[in-house]
């Protein structure tokens, strides 16, 4: 393997490597975030704003709305996320062992993985609206008299409708990660575990849960993310006051008065670096956990 | 412990759970051939092909909407591989200075959100000429896929048996030769999932493609959401129906692959 033993003579060919994708996402990424930071501040050399100022955030902060739709925001994106979370530990938990039909089990699990989240949440709209099937079939069952006694799901303050859509689409997306570390560990932890005497609640507390947290984590900080970020499922589902923070920030962007648009910039940033916090918190504490197990 | 399975209570968990996963389509299936299927009636009073015949109609805008996010979506894929390929074989064999930094701006495009990102992005784009157009919502697109197709090809390259290489080269294969002949060869299942799965990724944007495509460009997705959020249910369950097939048709020809592949599709699409 001279790659790894003459690294000094590999340089010009690995820059040669890295040089289409670095050039991509260095320009598209980074100037993105770059060019939104830069007018966040309102500074626009083309159009003659040279002095940097905070007009944006402290308008932002100033606006009741950010702070609601903050809150409401990482309400959807934690209780998504650890909802799936644990259920897709469950479903991986039963899909690792062997049974008749199998195949199409697995099949049938992850076959929503390729759904687009849109498809997802017009199926949730027309399962949960107070007109929708469910709304039908308690009519029926004489629960209800009219769509106004069915309870609201959607456009509603605690959001069930996006929730329900992201534990929809995400139990697999978690579950085939987990499924995935459950079958590289092998059974011989348990074995060991079973021959030492510990019962089933201890494999799984002692055993399985810190070897599958590794992937638990990894896919759980995927989801949170994308679930805080995500603009057409809350723009579908979610009431309109107070919205989540992307639709906010695209509602501002949109907004007719174009002095909003450095305050849709502030939003996209503050986006960006509340999550990134949260993130690194989320994994601070997660890593301190697995130390301590 | 795996064998032997499953008791009841799993059985019925295991039911529950793919019923749950399943259910959401069924409404949309049901309201692509219904017509008026108005509250209470549980199920349609009338069946009717017509959302069937709209959507197919060739004068209509849902095939060319298909037409465009088709040849979006393949132009993304083939451009995150030409990147993502070699960008993956450089993270997942050679240490190098700065590889940290160079994986930070991989990882962090799946972690920051896209709208973020294309915020920033459009001024320059109207500027470039590049608003509006199909062109410039494939290279926006880029922004999720190529991190997800450098990171797949990553961990293909990291289990990949570079002596074949040496040994060409001692028998005097150039680097085109080498590339050819042994390293494609031994990385295209790989190179063939982590593409399609770039392609379903891009196939699954919205809000990038409504901000740098202005409303030119109308994607499946955002013409899906405006029969959705005016009421045509009907349409709206037949787009959506033809906007799943192929994700579906990609689960199942990637299945084959994928034994070998691990999860790394798992990272597309969460």
């Amino acid at each position: 393997m001279s790659a790894s033993a003459s690294p000094r003579r590999e340089h010009p060919r690995i820059l040669l490597l890295l040089a289409p994708a670095l050039v991509a996402l260095g320009l598209l990424f980074g100037g993105g975030l770059l060019l939104g930071l830069a007018r966040s501040f309102g500074y626009m050399p083309l159009l003659g704003l040279t002095e940097p100022n905070l007009d944006a955030y402290r308008a932002l902060f100033a606006d009741g709305d950010f702070l609601a739709s903050f809150a409401l925001t990482f309400y959807i994106a934690f209780v998504s996320t650890a909802v799936s979370a644990v259920l897709a530990i469950g479903a991986a938990l039963i899909l690792r062992r062997s049974f008749a039909g199998k195949r199409a089990m697995l099949f049938l699990f992850q076959l929503n993985i390729t759904i687009p989240h849109l498809v997802g949440a017009i199926g949730i709209l027309y399962l949960f609206s107070q007109s929708g099937a469910f709304a039908r079939l308690a009519r029926e069952l004489g629960m209800i008299a009219q769509p106004a006694d069915f309870p609201a799901l959607i456009y509603d303050p605690a959001a069930v409708g996006i929730i329900l859509q992201y534990v929809w689409k995400e139990i697999p997306f978690i579950g085939i990660v987990v499924l995935a570390s459950l079958q590289a560990i092998g059974e011989d932890y348990e074995a060991a575990a079973r021959s030492l005497g510990a019962g089933r609640w201890q494999r799984f507390r002692h055993v399985l849960l810190p070897l599958m947290a590794p992937g638990v984590i990894a896919a759980s900080v995927i989801v949170f993310a994308f679930t805080f970020g995500a603009y057409e499922i809350p723009a579908l589902l979610g009431q309109h006051h107070p919205a989540a923070l992307p639709v906010l920030a695209y509602r501002l962007y949109t907004d007719v008065d174009l002095a909003a648009r450095p305050q849709a910039m502030a939003m996209a940033m503050a986006i960006t670096l509340l999550c990134a916090l949260l993130i690194a918190g989320y994994l601070y504490v997660a890593r301190r956990w697995l130390r301590w197990s | 412990m795996s064998g032997g399975g499953l008791r009841p209570g799993q059985r019925l968990w295991l039911a529950l759970l793919l019923a749950w996963l399943l259910l959401p389509l069924l409404p949309l299936l049901v309201w692509s051939f219904a017509k008026g299927w108005h509250y209470p009636q549980l199920l349609p009073a009338t069946w009717s092909l017509d959302a069937w015949r709209y959507v197919l109609a060739p004068e209509s805008q849902v095939l060319q909407s298909f037409g465009s996010s088709i040849l979006c979506s393949a132009s993304v894929a083939v451009l995150a591989t030409l990147a993502g390929v070699p960008a993956g074989r450089a993270l997942g064999m050679f240490e190098f200075r700065g590889k940290r930094l160079f994986e930070l701006l991989v990882i962090a495009p799946t972690i920051v959100p896209g709208l973020a990102v294309a915020l920033g992005l459009h001024v320059i784009f109207i500027r470039l000429g590049l608003a509006n157009s199909l062109p410039g919502v494939i290279i926006v697109h880029l922004i999720p896929t190529l991190p997800y197709m450098a990171l797949v090809m990553a961990g293909v390259f990291a289990n990949y048996d570079a002596s074949y290489e040496e040994q060409a080269r001692s028998l005097g294969a150039g680097t085109w030769a080498v590339w050819r002949h042994v390293v494609l060869p031994a990385v295209y299942p790989g190179i063939i999932v982590g593409a399609l799965f770039a392609f379903i990724v891009s196939w699954s944007q919205y809000v990038m493609t409504l901000l740098i495509g202005g409303g030119k460009v109308v994607s499946v997705p955002l013409l899906l959401f405006n029969f959705a959020s005016a009421g045509r249910n009907d349409i709206a369950g037949a787009i959506s129906i033809l906007y799943i097939v192929p994700g579906v048709l990609i689960i199942l020809l990637s299945a084959r692959h994928l034994r070998g592949v691990g999860a790394m599709r798992t990272y597309s699409n969460p």
